[in-house]
């Protein structure tokens, strides 16, 4: 009787009332801004008719355009594994602007351990350190790279356990401290020429491949296991969590660990796929991640949000960007359009929120 | 000697300024239900926060079955026995009832995982359902987040998250205060289960009756100060009223308060 009701007590509970989750309505605005920029592709003069989506000139063997949508997924991916951390940083009651500059940082870092010898035949130019760095094998620069994004994480994370630092101040710290790193490296010179194994890394699709893997584990993690319900309580009631026992500077030190190793490896996906890595490399990338989990529901004030809302958030922000370029509108004003839609997408979680609260 | 159960010798605190308690003798025997009075103020919560590690005492001594104890936080009280249910209510608004019930203590598998090992949801779930039964609370949905509910199926949550988990001492700060008539007679009930088992109990209330019904001892606080300990065949709640008020003090606390 209870089991089937899901209550005690006696109330009933109507089962096919369920509260509508969040993230079908994230999928209902995918939907909808693939049909507008659909429309605008027919209506404006200079489009030609154009299909945003689909293969109206027959350029390839299926009904989508698959070039535009291979771009769009694959300029999602790299970011969206920077957001698959944020999203638990911000559902923990924090945030993190310092993963973009990591992205910087680490890209150097990992490229320096992952260049080869020769290249066509000739010394590698753009050397950083001696013989023994060469043709290392992959896990080499793989595990630098990670275990300096830990490092840096467990940097973020103490600051705002151990000092009560605002995670807001304390990354902001970090932010500028990543591009110091980042210039630091190699006097601003950009570092080149992988070994082969590194470039499969994030060659074709492979990042898309990472990103689905990553959010899958991620999505277990936050949903089913321990560390998931801990995060979440944390961001929902800090004391409450610390009352139940929860080693809350513990448990915040290991979320912008994740974080962190998770921008890391969004560097070593980025610059494999690139080849190369400069220091400027991941500008805006942190704002863009928060973006992505803020379009996805993921509630600044902590407690709320998931992996699958962020994805596709990931999603709806990677439909925005080709859109705006498919529509031919020039690169500033789609700097502005991106921040009056991150900016509804608060309003709008926060109206969301007063919402839910006033019909309990 | 061994069957006292928790005793305080001079506990105070400070804030600043604000004397909220000041050097609190309190013995608590083996099995023995003691209840809590005293004005708004008067130091009964902050008393409870020193005794669970909640806050740190400035001064002062808090032995607990038998040995000297310095809780660095509420998790560690808990782990050496005392269960309380704290005025402020302990839970995460976000969460469900199965996921505030269990938290901090999650039924799981795949230990070897360490931080990322899974949650029984199933396992807990039964529990969750066979706890509030205990209660007699009315809650349409367990899944639901607890910001959707009232402020006493809340209360009542916070309730059977304490009866649920076996303990040496349980604490109750006003644990019916914002109780519907059934509900506090449920939780009235557990009370009296927890008698009958032999647990411990200090219960913080207003509710003269209800100390009454369930407690075997009376004590009063005033403005921070310990001013009576009465036993309940011993009084009556026109007497128990003018140590609150201040018109009375027992015969050991004078020059106390
Ligand atoms: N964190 C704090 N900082 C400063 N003063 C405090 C703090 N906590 C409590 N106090 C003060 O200590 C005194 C005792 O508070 P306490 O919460 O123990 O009262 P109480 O007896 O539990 O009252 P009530 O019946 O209203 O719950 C009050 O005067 C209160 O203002
Ligand atoms: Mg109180």
């Amino acid at each position: 009787m209870a089991e089937a009701s899901h209550g005690v007590g006696g109330l009933t509970y109507d089962k096919s009332k369920r509260s509508w989750p969040n993230e079908l309505n994230i999928f209902i605005a995918l939907i909808i801004i693939i049909v507008i920029f659909e429309i605008l592709g027919q209506v404006l003069p200079y489009m030609n008719g154009q299909s945003f989506l689909f293969d109206t000139q027959d350029r390839f063997n299926s009904i989508f355009n698959e070039a535009r949508l291979r771009i769009i997924i694959l300029q999602v991916a790299i970011i969206g594994i920077i957001s698959l951390g944020v999203t638990q940083v911000i559902i923990s009651g924090g945030i993190d602007l310092s993963s973009g500059p990591l992205v910087g940082a680490a890209a150097m870092i990992v490229m320096s351990f992952a260049q080869t010898e020769l290249v066509n035949g000739n010394p590698n130019p753009k050397a950083v350190f001696g013989d023994w760095a060469f043709d290392l094998p992959v896990i080499i620069p793989v595990i630098v790279g990670l275990c300096f994004g830990a490092f840096i994480g467990a940097i973020n994370g103490s600051l705002i356990a151990f000092t009560r630092i605002p995670p807001f101040i304390a990354t902001l710290g970090m932010f500028l401290i990543c591009r110091g790193i980042a210039q630091w490296w190699t006097k601003g010179q950009p570092v080149s020429f992988p070994t082969e194994s590194f470039a499969w890394l994030g060659s074709g699709m492979m990042p898309v491949v990472w990103f689905i893997l990553l959010a899958v584990l991620c999505h277990i993690a936050l949903r089913y296991t321990v560390y998931g319900k801990h995060t979440y309580a944390i961001g929902s009631n800090e004391d409450a969590a610390r009352m139940s026992g929860i080693n809350v500077k513990r448990h915040k030190v290991l979320v912008y660990m994740i974080a962190s190793m998770l921008a890391a490896f969004a560097a070593i996906i980025l610059s494999s796929k690139n080849l190369t890595a400069q220091t400027g490399m991941g500008q805006f990338y942190e704002l863009f991640a928060i973006a992505m989990a803020v379009i996805g529901g993921v509630s600044l004030t902590g407690g709320r949000g998931s992996i699958i809302g962020t994805v596709l958030g990931a999603m709806v922000f990677g439909a925005i960007q080709s859109g705006f370029t498919y529509i031919k509108l020039d690169a500033f004003y789609q700097l502005m359009a991106m921040g009056t839609i991150i900016i509804s997408a608060v309003v709008l979680d926060q109206w969301r929120q007063q919402r839910a609260a006033s019909a309990a | 000697m061994s069957d006292i159960i928790l005793e305080t010798r001079d506990l105070t605190k400070h804030y600043g300024g604000v004397h909220a308690l000041e050097g609190a003798d309190f013995i608590l025997k083996q099995g023995e239900h003691v209840a809590i009075m005293g004005d708004n103020g008067a130091g009964k919560s902050t008393f409870v926060r020193q005794i669970t590690g909640v806050e740190q005492r400035t001064r002062g001594e808090v032995i607990f079955d038998g040995k000297p104890v310095n809780f660095a936080g509420p998790l560690d009280a808990r782990e050496a026995g005392i269960e309380a249910v704290f005025q402020t209510l302990a839970l995460a608004d976000h969460l469900d009832v199965p996921d505030n019930l269990f938290l901090g203590r999650e039924k799981t598998k795949f230990n070897w995982l360490g931080p990322f090992r899974f949650l029984d949801y199933k396992a807990m779930r039964q529990d969750t359902i066979d706890a509030l039964q205990k209660t007699g609370v009315k809650i349409p949905n367990i899944n639901n987040t607890i910001e959707r509910m009232s402020g006493g199926q809340r209360q009542c949550v916070a309730i059977a998250r304490t009866a649920s988990f076996r303990s040496k001492l349980t604490i109750m700060d006003e644990p019916t205060a914002a109780l519907g008539v059934q509900e506090t007679a449920q939780v009235e009930n557990i009370v009296r289960t927890l008698k009958e088992q032999g647990e411990p109990l200090i219960l913080i209330s207003h509710n003269m009756r209800q100390v009454f019904d369930l407690v075997d001892r009376i004590i009063v606080f005033r403005r921070g100060r310990i001013v009576a300990n009465l036993n309940k065949e011993e009084t009556d709640g026109q007497d128990v009223v003018a140590y609150i008020t201040g018109a009375k003090t027992g015969a050991e606390y004078e020059g106390a308060a």
